[in-house]
Order: C-alpha cells, then structure tokens, then sequence
C-alpha cells in the first residue's frame, strides 16, 4: 500500500492497521523519516514538492518490485508532501514478513529505491533565503547495490 | 503535448506546466531540450547543465535518447531528493 498525503502519521497506528487480524506476520521492519535540520538551526521549514501521478505510479513499482524480490505479507510506504518543519515526520516504510531477514532487506530496499527513483524533491528556507536540496551520490550507490 | 517543469528547472524556466506543438523534426527528450534553449533565457538558464537534468516521458523514467513520438507528456527535473 502506498500513500502520499500533507497529514502526518502515526507509526504505531500504521503498524497496528496493519497487522489486525492476521496472525502470519513474525516480524515487522519500520523505518521512519524525519525534517532534518542540516545545518545547525538555520531550516525554518522545508517544502516537499512531487509530481502528482508519476509519483504514486513510482511508489508502486517500488513496492511490487520488493514484494517480488521478498516474501512480504505486507508493506506499506507513506511519503508526506508540502509544508514541513524540522523534527516532522516525512517518511515511512514498514515491510512485514514471516521473518526478519527479508523484512529488514525490504525496508531497507524500498527506502534506497524511494530516494533515487520516486519524483519528490526537497526546498529548504532558512527564513527569507529557500535552496533546492541537492541529490546525493551516497543514495545513489546504495540503491545500485540491488542490482534492478 | 504537455510539458512539466518541477523543483529549480520549473523556477528557472518560469512555467510549471505547457502544451505545446513540437516542430516535426523532434525525435527524442534531447531534441526537446534543443528546440526549448532556443525559446528563451529562461529555458537556456534551466538547461544549461544537462548533467544535472532528468525526465520522464509519460510519466516513465527516461533518458535523453527516449524517443518522444507519441507521448503525451514529458516532465523535465532535477534529480530526486525524497525520503
């Protein structure tokens, strides 16, 4: 399941919505994203811009691809758009399994994929001046190890 | 055809979104960014660097050699920073 939306999330809800009724889940992964502030208190807020359509249909594909690689019961990915402060959430990804090793692989999977493949880009104003993030060649290595 | 702009490449180019009529000889994403240079500053500034530029055709990751007949729509970014 894939959500992007400006309202924050829940962890414990996300997980807890999840895993209701079922009984075949033995491990849960979660990661969870948050505003960093880089630069020692000079982000006042950050902006989340995305490409409405191709964002979902890239998530998608994201999750299919970890859902093929992995034996999930359930993953889930919310990614938050809009206006944001240091310290909010910006991210999750929860990936379910019967055991953790694939569980910690998919997460792990779907955050690398998400940061180099899904169109979302981040604006930080330090309050009057605003500067595009720039993309880093430390993610880009890390989602080449997969090898897709 | 539609073209889309986000991030610095829409600032730059001033415009986030446009249809346009491309001239017949256009064949791929790279004659696209050729033909837009020539329509002013704006364009020139947003793709001046090209190793910092990256697109999508109908709604699809491509490259500069993805061929452009028949798409619908083509967006122009900066790589992805999410997550």
């Amino acid at each position: 399941m894939i959500r992007v939306q400006t309202e924050d999330f829940d962890i414990g809800a996300e997980v807890a919505a999840l895993t209701a009724g079922r009984t075949d889940i033995g491990a849960i992964v979660t990661f969870s994203g948050l505003v960093r502030d880089a630069n020692g208190g000079s982000v006042a807020s950050m902006e989340l811009e995305h490409y409405p359509g191709m964002t979902e249909k890239e998530l998608a594909r994201i999750e299919r691809e970890a859902n093929e690689r992995w034996p999930l019961q359930a993953s889930l990915v919310i990614h938050r758009v809009g206006k944001l402060l240091p310290g909010d959430n910006i991210v999750l990804v929860v990936a379910a399994s019967a055991h953790r090793q694939a569980a910690f692989e998919a997460a792990s999977f779907l955050m690398d994929y998400l940061k180099t493949r899904a169109p979302f880009w981040k604006r930080e104003d330090t309050g009057g001046e605003t500067r595009w993030v720039d993309a880093r060649e430390s993610d880009g290595v890390a989602a080449a190890k997969w090898k897709v | 055809m539609k073209l889309l702009y986000f991030a610095w490449v829409r600032q730059k180019a001033g415009v986030a979104e446009e249809d346009v009529t491309l001239p017949g000889d256009v064949r791929d994403v790279s004659g696209v960014i050729s033909w837009l240079r020539t329509r002013g500053e704006g364009y020139e500034a947003a793709f001046c660097d090209l190793s910092v530029i990256r697109c999508a055709v109908d709604q699809e990751h491509g490259g500069f050699d993805t061929p452009v007949a028949g798409a619908a729509e083509i967006a122009f970014f900066p790589p992805v920073t999410g997550g």
